[in-house]
């Protein structure tokens, strides 16, 4: 076991390594078929590890060498592997696995295609180093990890000014977001005395109740380190208030969006925040204001968008919403709903994007749907994988979301704490705005009559072999991943999650959630339909509603539209006045006031001292004779009167 | 093996290296030139080895100074020739023999003008670089210290930039100034002790209110070197005049001289005084952050921003040393160590440029990474160690700075953040204006690639900051007696006279209570 679980980590570095510096020398596809077998054998051992031992509830540790060692502080690097690693380890690399061999269809004729490849491998090897981490300080390393390879891959066509000014915003909304995490990650230190999980969440009982003193302010230990972390959460899975990057980074290549901002590296805040289910259970507020978040999150984002026009930053938004429904639950104790929700998505929303790529790979990268309609005949494949992937979107019967979105809202349902109920009801909303924009994509981009030009619609095509068949693969994740998965995830007996996510007794919202009133039950699919109900009304029978709409309501429309103009208030908030006072500081500080006082201060002194001294030295006698006279006069009459 | 004085030939091999090129002066410019390229070379190259030797038999787990050579030098005044490493100043010793082979390297091709004593100023800058940190007697010490600014200052005076007497001067007369009251302080020291041997005045307690009179005396001649703002500002016009190889010297190990310092005097000498002063460090240091950063955001020039990078990233220094607690101390050292690899490499990648173009203005560039691709990632690997991504050695050094500063007082540490942030904010968008966008630039589009002489200059570097970020425990490891010996003691003297002023590790239990 040891040794696969290395293998599976290790791999996708090697394909990075090998690719990142040979690739470029010899061609023939070497990166690409490297990277793929790399990270297919990957994949392979990661499902295997996932039947031999999650299913079997097996966990094990696995030290590899010490990273630091200072004194009483002491991190190791090493392999943890419980259910919830291994979930992910097999999500992560199956989703990456089909993102590597569709990129070798999509980004065919790209010139820089083996970095692209390696960029690709070195993700998966960050990302896999990060769910099975078995302390904070290496979750750290995969989490920063991560975002380096966003970074890299939004920014990979770097003649862009678009993509290289999204590649370092996605950086830096990220490392506001970090600094949270290092900072929760230090008072868990100070607390503890180790950064390891398992020491932690066995030490907890003694340490649930002490208090420390943050920047003045005496807080319950627990509540404000979980709170710290959960910012790094808001930053990575882009809640609220951080989440402006992330529509932003869809100037990336799509396989990027669909792997790096849809399935998995966006999803490792709500990793992190089951991860530490144990803290959690004693930060009840924290809890809450994980479900605030997560409920707002979803609601807003969902109505953005409803108005957008870019096909990629339509599903961009509904990654935001999504992982707002994934945070609702897991801030309620319903942390194996997340981790359901969070698998069904991977599926959906990595098929979604891909999909999306395939559209704009045949309509000659356009990715305006006002610009599309009508092409569902020349793409049928597509056309079908993206309505599978809508229906499990919006939560329909049997699909995959149906099960998870289902568990979450009946989680909101039943939780007793009072941020429960908004969830539902605000849930609720969302789940219509879903249908929604998901049919509004959908009957604009496929339905209809063609809106793009003849050049357009004459060069139309279905994509490729190796295009298709991730996509069916992803479909078939989309079909079935919630049925198969549903008891062993969430059924009312599961032992599945083990040691892997602790709830306390008093919150075990999941079992009550299997005996929650049928309306409740089948509300999230009434709205489902509703929602999709008024996509058809409003694009196919009375066309003119959207126009009158958006000029009845102008200002909330514009709202909408503009994103809420979080970027704009950004802009004015922080990044003109830092760069402004880094102005001031060095032009008024260091060249006025610390070089004009300091050493330009005293040089000119001392000219100027010189200056004055010089004039008594005029090299007439008589001057000098005259001031001898003077000072003779004064020490006479000091000596007489004194 | 231990039977030859290693540590002394270390220190002195480049002397005589740097003799042989004097004697061997000849007539002819050319042969003069490269016979003094080569042997400054290999002079270095042996002295890199022979600190490896001092590596290999380092006995880590002793606080002991070790390889000690002593002997009389002026009997009559009780001051002798006394020198010995230990943890703390064996990796500064291995930093330098490092960095100036790279420096010769780097100066192979690009300087063309006095190129004999270009070298003969390399290689007495490192004996006494090295002496420096080696030295165990106060006035061995203040020489060898003194000492380095005066081949600094010629070689930024003669090999520098347009602006280089202006830069000298004022890089000169501001570290001098602050010396001369640390003249003071070690005579005050001399005529207490009645020896100008360090180990013994490590030994020997001072009076509370002497104490602070001192700590003041070594802080204006540390703070101006490192430096912590206010004193900063020599720093980014000397970077700005200086070669290429002045630079890399400049903020690889100068700075590091006054962070030894702290560390090696202030912090066991004056606990009292280190305890009361605190605050005031802790004051200093986050400004030197957030304000270096901010102030780095809006630089022109690549060398002037990274010299104000260079600012802030000691200011994680001065935080960790004054935390005085092991992981704020190791930290401080690993930072000092890692930012002498990362700042040296970062200025080796503007000379790269600064050697085609012959400019260091940002706007001059853009758009090189469609041929220098290369260079592109090298250059990248190193802004993002600079920005302590995980997994670079900075990360290790910022980590443990955080780790220990935390336990003492979580304002500064949390202010302290702020400078990752703008860290990577300055970083990343002078990387994007540089090799990002579209090569237009017509003097850009024949640009080559780094050779082979440049690949060979960056391994080292590269290879040292990855190693010491995913394993930096030898680094580590090298250090940990020797600094837990200056905790303990900094932290007996508050046992012996009941408690002191600030103990971090009572504030520690004070904070916590159920």
């Amino acid at each position: 076991m040891n040794i696969l679980a290395i293998l599976t980590i290790f791999l996708p570095l090697t394909g990075f390594l090998l690719a990142g510096t040979l690739g470029e020398k010899l061609k023939n596809n070497f990166s690409q078929i490297l990277t793929c077998t790399l990270m297919g054998l990957s994949t392979v051992f990661a499902i295997y590890l996932f039947i031999e031992m999650g299913l079997k509830e097996k966990t094990l540790l696995i030290p590899l060498f010490t990273w630091m060692h200072v004194e009483f502080f002491s991190i190791n690097w090493g392999i943890q592997l419980d259910s919830l690693s291994l979930v992910m380890m097999a999500v992560v690399t199956l989703v990456s696995f089909m993102v590597h061999v569709y990129s070798v269809g999509y980004m065919k004729n790209d010139r820089g295609i083996s970095r692209f490849m390696a960029y690709l491998s070195l993700f998966s090897f960050f990302m896999l180093t990060l769910v099975t981490a078995p302390n904070f300080l290496q979750m750290f390393f995969g989490w920063e990890g991560v975002g380096l390879c966003s970074y890299l891959l939004i920014g990979y066509w770097y003649d862009r000014e678009g993509a290289n000014a999204a590649a370092i915003k996605a950086f830096l909304v990220n490392r506001i977001g970090d600094v949270g995490f290092l900072l929760g990650t230090l008072t868990l230190f100070v607390l503890f005395g180790t950064l390891d999980f398992i020491d932690i969440f066995e030490l907890i009982d003694e340490h649930q109740s002490d208090t420390f003193t943050f920047l003045g302010i005496q807080y319950h230990v627990l509540t404000l380190a979980t709170f710290l972390l959960f910012i790094g959460a808001m930053g990575k899975s882009a809640q609220i208030g951080l989440h402006t990057w992330l529509p932003d980074a869809m100037e990336g290549p799509t396989p990027v969006s669909a792997l790096i901002h849809a399935a998995t590296m966006v999803t490792a805040g709500v990793f992190m925040v089951v991860r530490i289910s144990p803290l959690l259970e004693y930060a009840s507020l924290t809890r809450e204001f994980i479900t605030l978040i997560g409920t707002i999150t979803a609601l807003f984002t969902a109505t953005i968008a409803c108005v957008q026009n870019d096909i990629k930053r339509i599903i961009a938004y509904s990654t935001c919403s999504q992982l707002g429904y994934m945070f609702m639950a897991a801030g309620l104790s319903g942390y194996s709903a997340s981790m359901f929700h969070l698998t069904t998505h991977a599926f959906f929303k990595a098929l979604l994007f891909l999909g999306a790529g395939s559209i704009i790979h045949a309509m000659s990268d356009e990715q305006n749907i006002q610009k599309m309609g009508g092409i569902w005949r020349y793409v049928p494949v597509t056309y079908v994988v993206m309505w599978i992937g809508s229906l499990a979107l919006a939560g329909i019967p049997f699909f995959a979301g149906f099960y998870s979105k289902d568990m979450i809202l009946e989680v909101d349902w039943v939780s007793y704490l009072p941020v429960g109920k908004l969830a539902f009801v605000c849930g609720l909303a969302t789940a219509i705005l879903t249908a929604f924009y998901s049919w509004r994509l959908l009957l604009l981009t496929f339905h209809g009559k063609p809106r793009a030009n003849e050049a357009v619609m004459g060069h139309i095509h279905e994509a490729p072999l190796v295009m298709l068949f991730p996509l069916l693969i992803l479909a078939m994740g989309s079909l079935f991943s919630g049925s198969l998965l549903y008891d062993l995830f969430v059924g009312e007996d599961t032992t599945f999650w083990g040691s892997a996510i602790f709830v306390l007794p008093g919150d075990e919202v999941i079992q009550s959630a299997h005996y929650v009133e049928n309306w409740v039950e089948w509300s999230p699919t009434i709205a489902a339909f509703l929602g999709i109900g008024l996509a058809y009304l409003m694009y196919t029978f009375a066309k003119n509603w959207p126009q009158t709409l958006s000029t009845t309501f102008r200002g909330i429309y514009a709202l909408f539209y503009h994103k809420w103009y979080f970027d704009e208030v950004y802009e004015w908030l922080f990044v003109k006045p830092a760069l402004k006072l880094g102005k001031i500081l060095w032009e008024e500080g260091d060249q006025e006031a610390i070089d004009g006082l300091g050493p330009n201060g005293f040089a000119a002194l001392s000219i100027a001292t010189g200056k004055i001294l010089c004039r008594f030295q005029t090299g007439y006698i008589y001057h000098y004779a005259l001031t001898m006279i003077i000072g003779l006069i004064f020490m006479l009459s000091w000596y007489f009167w004194v | 093996m231990a039977t030859l004085p290693f540590l002394s030939m270390t220190i002195f091999l480049p002397l005589v290296g740097a003799l042989a090129i004097f004697l061997n002066w000849s007539q002819q410019d050319s042969t003069q030139a490269n016979n003094a390229r080569w042997v400054a070379l290999w002079t270095s190259l042996v002295t890199l080895g022979l600190t490896l030797i001092l590596w290999g038999n380092f006995d880590a787990a002793s606080s002991n100074f070790q390889f000690e050579d002593k002997f009389q030098w002026m009997p009559f005044l009780n001051i002798s020739y006394h020198v010995g490493v230990d943890g703390i100043s064996l990796p500064f010793v291995i930093l330098s023999a490092l960095l100036i082979p790279i420096c010769i390297l780097t100066s192979w091709t690009s300087i063309q003008y006095r190129v004999a004593e270009y070298m003969i100023a390399f290689l007495v800058l490192e004996t006494l670089l090295v002496g420096m940190f080696a030295a165990l007697d106060f006035v061995l010490f203040y020489v060898f210290f003194e000492g380095v600014l005066i081949p600094m200052f010629l070689i930024i005076g003669m090999w520098g930039g347009p602006d280089r007497v202006y830069a000298a001067f004022k890089f000169f007369l501001y570290t001098l100034l602050g010396s001369v009251l640390s003249l003071l302080a070690i005579l005050y020291i001399y005529f207490e002790v009645g020896s100008s041997d360090i180990p013994l005045a490590l030994t020997t307690p001072f009076d509370p209110k002497i104490q602070m009179w001192l700590w003041i005396a070594f802080f204006s001649s540390f703070a101006v070197k490192i430096p912590m703002w206010p004193f900063h500002t020599w720093l980014p016009d000397a970077h700005v005049e200086a070669p290429t190889a002045g630079s890399v010297i400049l903020a690889g190990i100068l700075l590091k001289m006054g962070g030894y310092g702290f560390i090696r005097f202030s912090l066991p000498m004056f606990p009292e005084a280190c305890a009361y002063f605190t605050p005031l460090i802790f004051t200093l240091s986050v400004i030197a952050i957030i304000y270096t950063s901010l102030v780095a955001l809006v630089q022109k020039d690549m060398k002037k921003l990274i010299a104000y990078s260079s600012v802030a990233h000691m200011g994680f220094v001065t935080l960790g040393i004054f935390a005085a607690d092991a992981q704020g101390v190791q930290g401080a050292i690993t930072q000092m160590v890692s930012h002498g690899l990362i700042s040296a490499a970062l200025f080796l990648c503007v000379g790269v440029v600064y050697d085609r173009i012959h400019s260091r203005k940002i706007a001059d560039y853009g758009g090189l990474v469609h041929n220098m691709p290369r260079y592109a990632t090298v250059f990248m690997f190193f802004i993002l160690a600079s920005v302590g991504l995980p997994g670079t050695s900075g990360f290790v050094g910022e980590f443990l700075v955080l780790l220990g500063t935390y336990q003492v007082s979580t304002w500064a540490t949390t202010l302290a953040t702020t400078g990752m942030i703008l860290g990577a904010a300055y970083a990343l968008w002078l990387y994007r204006r540089i090799i990002f966008g579209a090569l237009a630039k017509p003097n850009l589009k024949s640009i080559t690639d780094l050779n082979w002489q440049e690949d060979l200059i960056f391994a080292p570097l590269v290879g040292g900051v990855l190693i010491f970020g995913v394993y930096p425990m030898p680094l580590l490891t090298m250090m940990e007696a020797s600094v837990a010996n200056v905790i303990d003691q900094y932290n007996l003297s508050f046992e012996s006279d009941g408690g002191g002023l600030i103990d971090p590790r009572k504030f520690l239990e004070m904070a916590f209570h159920e």
